[in-house]
């Protein structure tokens, strides 16, 4: 595909990395906050060719990580209502509640379906007028734009059998609050490149400023990444705590105006809980008021969520890099894959789902640079 | 987060009063909400994230970048400087897939 | 050396209509076509049953053994130890680009039975019927299996029909069953894999599942991506032609290549190494699994083996499946090590490594 695999080359990515490797002269510990990026690392290996001395930390970038534990109850039992068809991306099936997951209901007679976009859900509103379709609006910026043109349009043609479940979150707010936190390690911050494609890079700067870390506006294909990480290091080694755009086929400075203006309307800035981390003051989007009518929470009642997380879960102290996984005393005993405990041991691009791939193939080294 | 993927702008239209285009991926065709790039026209390539364009790609931009990539390690090589790392070919292997 | 340019299956035809497999001498005064949908009367076991016996099935997958009508089918048997599969489809929609359930309920049982080296005789087929399922649609379907039959060179030689009341099947399901006779001095086995041994895939991965999904509900783009359904009886004997010291051959369908590699892994307690860039994937096929988030080495297959053989084959076993219709675009992916038992590794593109673990589930569309 045009744009992709140029940007996969085997021989530039082997020439960033030794790049990366001629110019790092000293530890460096990294955070990539978007779980897009996570998986590109993890399923291209990159980590393998950058030299020992970088250390890349997952951050907290997977809405599905993040989704709080009452918001993944409250779709449970959305979605277990009679007469409600209950939409969702793919991500959020196996994602456990505190008792099960989007599957289970759907096998209990749930009528759960998969949705490529939102727009789908609307239509399929437009298709059952007897039914309530309710849409599963999670995500980072990226997806926001489109969570909102979906409930704009359901408004635009009155349809009162579409609400959406919107539990979006924010990433300058979590990149400030993992920078104030106390047993912080990161130094550096590879930023999102397709959040940045919307909401532009202007909020970076002051970030940037206040918690002296380079951040480094960067996208996905392997070179991409492994640009970033050198753009990133090269800031670091000489002290430079600027925002660099290494994504810039693909970001400007302003970003998306026709999609922040829509954002403005459809969208109220809220204090979000992330799960396993806690409350970060106003870094998520709830539905405005003006668009109350179409927000899921208000109308279905569901009742008291009494949540219950694991007590054994350290998901949160994962997402901010503070532990490793292999360092969860649940790690591949209580919390696995196949029985997982948290939502990192869920996503493809949880860093323990991660880990317990890897770690099993102890004999794994370092692929040579070349 | 954000998986967002390529494509090229083949067909501009309007269903139920938003802008929609038919976009081309390497061979696949899918209908895209263009409503965020008012000014995109066919030919134009976008990155598309669960069924919506949000924002053009700048072929000159992706061009440089490509040529950046390539250039790298020239320089060091002309002038004879070493790089600690040891370079060598991947294994050169070709996916042999051919078009039906 | 990577094969030149050439098609691959091309798409079944449409077959003959539902009136050509009726039989011309039909007298009855309630023809067949007099009932356009399927009641439930068609399951049990009376006139209309026997109608949809003697007038669709009968004359669709006609031959000596069927056509005796008796409650079981008396078999003979050449030497060999026999071989015997069942397998249950349920796919929906029943009719996609590139095939229909009836054309994967012949093909899949026809390659269980090939895999172990067998070589596939007869077969069962079981319908359960929703109410209301369309007899065309019911006509095309057998038309798909009788003509998968015959390419397969195999016979449906019993069956049985059931038909449950409306809302309670996805229009149709299909049961089949199939015995084949394997030749002596054949060992084929997910156990046999040998570490030295050269993994080798007949064609390009993931065709069929991207064509499924190019038209499920929420998820359909407009493709030339047609399933690859297709009895792989013949590849195989082609194989056996060159020699008969293949270890393992396995047909990964759902789960894809990765589910395949990584159970026969496990059975033979050997690690597995595949590169990436060896692997044969149609150019439309990667660009569905990009905009879905989905990895080709998971995607099913119905047209599709693995073998993995000794390393002293492996050019002669090439040349004789790229020279073979269901071979054309095989390829040498990867081989097997002593290194991580029971795991399959892949060496990515850029020269690094990834495990490609099983998934738990279904791989399903992402977003992230």
């Amino acid at each position: 595909m045009k744009y992709l695999a140029e940007f996969r080359d085997g021989e530039i990515a082997q020439k960033l990395a030794a790049e990366i490797r001629a110019i790092t002269t000293r530890p460096w510990a990294i955070m990539e906050v978007c779980g897009g990026q996570t998986h590109s690392i993890l399923r291209n290996g990159i980590d393998q060719l950058l030299p020992e001395e970088i250390e890349l930390i997952h951050g907290p970038g997977c809405p599905v990580c993040v989704t709080p534990l009452d918001m993944i109850d409250k779709a449970l039992a959305i979605a277990a209502l009679p007469k409600v068809i209950f939409t969702s991306f793919g991500d959020m099936l196996r994602v456990p509640g505190s008792d099960r997951d989007l599957f289970r209901v759907k096998s209990e007679g749930g009528d759960v379906r998969i949705v490529y976009s939102p727009l789908d859900a609307v239509q399929m509103a437009r298709e059952n007028p007897a039914k309530q379709v309710v849409f599963f609006g999670i995500g980072f910026e990226t997806t926001a734009p489109a969570n909102a043109m979906a409930v704009h349009l359901a408004k635009k043609e009155g349809l009162t059998n579409f609400s959406m479940l919107v539990s979006h979150v924010l990433v300058p707010p979590a990149i400030d609050a993992i920078m104030s936190a106390p047993r912080n390690r990161v130094q550096a911050f590879l930023a999102a490149g397709h959040v940045c494609s919307v909401m532009g890079f202007w909020q970076y700067p002051p970030l940037a400023s206040k918690h002296h870390v380079p951040i480094v506006i960067t996208g996905f294909e392997p070179l991409d990444v492994l640009e970033g990480i050198r753009r990133t290091v090269q800031c670091l080694e000489r002290d430079e705590a600027r925002v660099d755009n290494a994504y810039a086929r693909v970001v400007t400075f302003d970003g998306n105006a026709p999609a922040q203006a829509l954002l403005e309307e459809v969208f109220t800035v809220t204090d979000r809980a992330w799960r396993g981390i806690g409350v970060i003051p106003q870094s998520g989007w709830r539905l405005s008021d003006a668009y109350a009518d179409y927000d899921a929470e208000h109308r279905f009642d569901v009742g008291a969520i009494n949540t219950v997380e694991s007590t054994l879960c350290r998901a949160g102290e994962v997402l901010q890099g503070a532990i490793k996984p292999s360092q969860c005393e649940a790690f591949g005993k209580q919390c696995t894959p196949r029985t997982p405990l948290g939502a990192t041991m869920v996503s493809s691009e949880g860093a323990c789902a991660a880990y317990f791939n890897y770690g099993r193939f102890h004999t794994l080294e370092r692929a040579t640079i070349g | 987060m954000c998986l967002a993927v390529p494509g090229q702008i083949v067909e501009i239209f309007a269903a139920q009063g938003t802008r929609m285009a038919k976009l081309d991926f390497g061979g696949i065709q899918k209908q895209v909400c263009l409503a965020y790039l008012p000014d995109a026209v066919v030919g134009d390539y976008a990155i598309v994230h669960v069924g919506f364009a949000i924002s053009r790609i700048d072929e000159a931009s992706a061009q440089e970048t490509l040529r950046h990539f390539r250039e790298l390690g020239i320089l060091e090589e002309e002038l004879g400087m070493a790089s600690d790392a040891e370079y060598a070919a991947p294994h050169g292997e070709v996916c042999p897939v051919v078009t039906p | 050396m990577p094969p030149t340019s050439t098609t691959v299956a091309s798409t079944p035809s449409s077959g003959p209509q539902l009136a050509d497999t009726i039989s011309a001498a039909w007298a009855c005064p309630l023809p067949l076509r007099d009932y356009p949908t399927i009641v439930i009367g068609h399951g049990g076991g009376g006139q209309l049953g026997n109608e949809l016996v003697e007038h669709l099935f009968k004359p669709a997958f006609s031959n000596d053994v069927l056509n005796r009508m008796a409650d079981s089918s008396v078999l003979s048997l050449p030497p060999g130890r026999i071989a015997y599969s069942t397998d249950s489809f349920v796919v929906r929609p029943l009719e996609f680009p590139g095939g229909s359930i009836g054309a994967l309920a012949v093909n899949g049982t026809v390659n269980d039975l090939a895999m172990s080296g067998a070589t596939p005789l007869y077969l069962s087929a079981g319908f359960i019927l929703e109410e209301g399922l369309p007899m065309a649609t019911l006509g095309r379907i057998v038309d798909d299996m009788a003509r998968a039959a015959k390419e397969a060179g195999v016979r449906i030689v019993t069956g049985d029909t059931k038909v449950v009341e409306r809302g309670h099947g996805d229009g149709c399901y299909i049961n089949t069953s199939g015995i084949g006779v394997i030749a002596d001095g054949l060992d084929i086995a997910p156990q046999r894999a040998q570490v030295g041994d050269v993994v080798i895939v007949s064609g390009t991965i993931g065709d069929h599942g991207m064509a499924i999904m190019s038209v499920r509900e929420g998820l359909e783009f407009d493709t030339t991506i047609v399933s690859d359904c297709a009895p792989l009886n013949g590849l195989v004997a082609a194989m056996l032609a060159v020699t008969t010291d293949l270890h393992v051959l396995r047909d990964p369908t759902r789960g894809g290549l990765a589910s395949a590699l990584n159970e026969i892994a496990a059975s033979s307690h050997v690690g597995i190494v595949i590169r990436e860039t060896a692997l044969p994937v149609l150019p439309q096929v990667q660009s569905a699994c990009e905009i879905l988030g989905l990895d080709p080495v998971f995607v099913a297959n119905e047209g599709k083996l693995l073998a993995i053989v000794p390393p002293q084959h492996a050019d002669a076993l090439l040349a004789a499946m790229r020279a073979h219709p269901q071979g054309i675009n095989a390829a040498v992916i990867g081989e097997v090590t002593a290194a991580h038992p029971g795991m399959l590794v892949a060496r990515t593109a850029i020269g690094a490594q990834r495990v490609i673990a099983m998934q738990i589930g279904e791989q399903l569309p992402r977003i992230c």
